[in-house]
Formats: C-alpha cells, sequence, structure tokens
C-alpha cells in the first residue's frame, strides 16, 4: 500500500516538473518548493546521525578520555547562531575562521599535489614505445601537445604573437574547442539518459505500459 | 577584535596547517586528527544558519502574505517534519531513518518515504529537464558560423552519436573516434583547465591564508 502511494506520488512530482516545459504551474511550483524542504529536512537528519551523535553526543556522554575538548568546537559552531543577533554578529566570524584558516592549510598541500602535480605528471608520458598502436601514438603526441597548447592560450602575460605563443595559443584554441564540444556531447547523453529513466518510470513501474 | 583575530586565526591556522603537511612527526599528526574531528562538527553548525535563514524568509513570507505565500509551508512542513520523524518519533509512529540508502524502495517511515519518493524522482526530473534546454542552447551554440564553432559542433556529434547504436551503424570505426576524442584531445584541454583552476585555488587559498582576500568575514556588525 504504501509502495504504491509511493509510486502515485513520485509520478504525480515528475509529471509535474516535466509540466513547466509547457509553463509555469502551481504544480510544478509545489514540487519546486517540497524539494527544498524535503532535501534540507533531510540533510538535518543525516548531519545529526552522522556527524552530532556519533562526533560529539555520543563521547561526551560516554565520558571518553579528552572528550570534553570538544565543547570547543560545539561552542565554537554555535557561534554561527550570533549571526541572526546584529549586535553580535561580528562572532560568527571565529567558526568561519578556524573552518577558513585550518581547511586553507590543510587544501594547500592538497590543492598542490592533486591540482598541479599530479596533473603535470600524467602529462610526463612516453609518446612512443615498442609495440604501441598508432593511434594511441597519436593520441599522446595530441594529449601532450594539446595540454601545453592550450596552457599558452590560458597564459596572457604575454602576448599570443610568433612561432611559440602565436601558434601556439590557436592550436590551444582548437583542442580547447575540441574538448567543450566532447564535454558538451558527453553531458547532453547524460541528460538523455536521465529522461530515458524518468520515461522508463513513468511508463513501467507507474503505468506498467512497458516492461 | 570584529575583523582582526579572525584574520588572524586564519592566518596562523593556515600556516600552521600547510606546514604540519611537511612534518612526518606524531605531535603534527595528532594536530591534524583534532582538525579531522573538529571541523565536521563545527561545519554542521553552520546548517542552523541555514535552516534559520530560509525559515526567516519563508515565515515572513506567510506573515506578509506575499506573493505565492501558500508555497512557504511547502518548504516549512518538511523542513520540520522529517527531523521530527526521522531523530524523535518512534518506528511505530512512522519514525526512523533507513539504514540501507541503496536498497530497493523500501519504505519504513516517512523520512525513507520523503526521501525515495518526493526528493529522488524531483531532483531526477529536474536534471533530465535540462535535456530539453541543452538541446536549445546547442541550436544556438552549434551553428556552424565559424571555423571554431564547426570544430566544436564536430566534436559534440562524434562523442553524442559515437555512444548510442546508430553510431555503429554508421561504421564500426565511428564509436572509436568518439572514444578517441573523449580519451586525448579532450584530455589534453581538461588537463590544461585543470592546472589552471589548480594554480587559481593555489593563489585564492594563499589570498586567504594572508588575509588579502576578506570576503569572507561578510558585513555582520562592521
Amino acid at each position: 500500500m504504501t509502495e504504491t502511494i509511493g509510486l502515485w506520488v513520485a509520478a504525480l512530482f515528475t509529471i509535474g516538473i516535466y509540466s513547466f516545459l509547457y509553463k509555469e504551474n502551481p504544480l510544478y511550483r509545489l514540487a519546486e518548493h517540497l524539494v527544498i524542504g524535503v532535501s534540507l529536512g533531510y540533510n538535518i537528519a543525516i548531519t545529526y546521525t552522522n556527524v552530532i551523535q556519533p562526533k560529539l553526543l555520543d563521547p561526551i556522554s560516554s565520558g571518553e578520555q579528552g572528550a570534553w575538548l570538544l565543547l570547543v568546537p560545539a561552542i565554537l559552531g554555535l557561534l554561527y547562531i550570533t549571526r541572526f543577533f546584529p549586535g553580535v554578529g561580528w562572532l560568527s566570524r571565529y567558526p568561519m575562521a578556524f573552518l577558513m584558516g585550518a581547511g586553507m592549510g590543510v587544501g594547500f598541500p592538497l590543492s598542490m599535489k592533486a591540482q598541479v602535480l599530479r596533473q603535470l605528471e600524467a602529462s610526463l608520458i612516453p609518446l612512443y614505445e615498442t609495440g604501441m598502436a598508432w593511434d594511441v601514438v597519436i593520441g599522446n603526441v595530441v594529449m601532450v601537445l594539446g595540454t601545453l597548447a592550450a596552457l599558452i592560450y590560458f597564459f596572457f602575460s604575454k602576448p599570443h604573437k610568433g612561432l611559440f605563443f602565436g601558434t601556439g595559443s590557436k592550436i590551444g584554441i582548437w583542442v580547447i574547442m575540441i574538448g567543450f564540444g566532447a564535454t558538451f556531447g558527453f553531458t547532453v547523453m547524460g541528460r538523455i539518459s536521465l529522461l530515458i529513466g524518468r520515461i522508463q518510470f513513468l511508463l513501467g513501474d507507474w503505468l506498467h505500459i512497458i516492461e | 577584535m570584529k575583523r582582526s583575530i579572525p584574520l588572524a586565526i586564519v592566518m596562523v591556522g593556515g600556516i600552521l596547517f600547510m606546514i604540519q603537511y611537511f612534518i612526518p612527526h606524531q605531535h603534527s599528526q595528532t594536530l591534524f586528527d583534532y582538525y579531522t574531528q573538529w571541523a565536521p562538527i563545527v561545519g554542521a553548525f553552520a546548517l542552523v544558519l541555514g535552516v534559520g535563514s530560509l525559515y526567516r524568509l519563508h515565515s515572513h513570507k506567510i506573515k506578509r502574505k506575499a506573493k505565492n505565500w501558500q508555497y512557504s509551508y511547502a518548504v516549512l512542513v518538511p523542513l520540520f517534519l522529517i527531523p521530527i520523524f526521522a531523530l524523535i518519533m518512534p518506528e511505530s509512529l512512522g519514525g526512523g531513518i533507513m539504514q540501507n540508502m541503496g536498497g530497493d524502495r523500501v519504505t519504513q517511515g516517512v523520512f525513507d518515504f520523503a526521501y525515495l519518493n518526493v526528493q529522488v524522482p524531483i531532483q531526477a526530473t529536474m536534471f533530465s529537464l535540462l535535456a530539453f534546454y541543452i538541446a536549445s542552447a546547442a541550436f544556438r551554440a552549434f551553428r556552424a558560423k565559424s571555423a571554431l564553432a564547426s570544430i566544436l559542433l564536430i566534436a559534440a556529434v562524434i562523442v553524442m552519436l559515437g555512444q548510442v547504436p546508430i553510431g555503429e551503424l554508421i561504421g564500426k570505426w565511428f564509436p572509436k573516434i568518439g572514444l578517441w576524442i573523449l580519451r586525448y584531445p579532450n584530455l589534453g584541454a581538461k588537463r590544461a583547465i585543470a592546472l589552471g583552476v589548480g594554480f587559481g585555488m593555489l593563489a585564492t587559498q594563499l589570498k586567504i591564508i594572508f588575509g588579502v582576500e576578506r570576503n569572507w568575514l561578510g558585513g555582520a556588525g562592521k
């Protein structure tokens, strides 16, 4: 019974969202508002059960050694609420400062590793090895030169003139355009498969027209 | 007190944790453990701020009977009811949280019902709605007016057709070209963009740590 009601509710809201394709209407607006309330309510419940309870309340209530130190982040966190009171609103900067400072400090070497060094490392590949297929060899050359050319295109400290910067940036924009085209195509296919999934839900799970 | 101390906390914390990464010592690891323990707790309380702001916005809308105020109930009712059912109500009254979120469509209570039958279908449909808009965006963007726009169009068409059965009907080589574009030139462009983003992130992190970038302070209390 609950499952049948659930199916009808899900189908109603699915149609409600699609009805926006015609024009904005009360059912769409209801679904739009409902999803905000539900997802935030969901987040509150999940944050409590995954963070507040196991990482703060349980250690303190069970009297774990050194658990009283957890009162420091709890008090810091509570300072966020001061944002609602204009006179003391500036106190909410303290928890933000903790998260920003420590987060940036922890994030700096990790960003350097993941976003810069790993990318450079992945670009330093052998262009040719014995037994390598010809399409892989061409691909490796295109990838390495493409990365270099696209980087030249993004380098604005020198005018894009001459053999290195001029030709490099021209090849760079071509490579970037191919990348954008491929990404666009990939995104379209992703959205289409989501659409197929919803149509399958409506025609299969709900109406049983298709298997 | 209002601006200098938070800025000092950011600078000291930033430098400390940046150095910590390079010191393989027990004390350094303990410091990092404190961060990993404390940060989610502090971050979790930020949710109170979000919920409070949303509550204020919608309760004001209801009080003032602003345009479409009735829909504000659709935000506020589940916002408070779902946590109450999930955390306070007993299972016999529809309370509790589903243990296995990746499982089948088994509804056990109000929380699971709302998640599986309201949130998941609405979000999936909203994303799928983009299939229609992305098609009209493609019509505008893909007009082969220049060589660069043409190359964008060709790459997108090959990648799209390469992933569906019609691509294989055109030729067995067709999906391979699509895959080759994704694997090599696309990766080259992505890698250059990732490097640019990486350098941008590093610069922004340094600007925040050293107090050059201060927008995060906001305007509360000046």
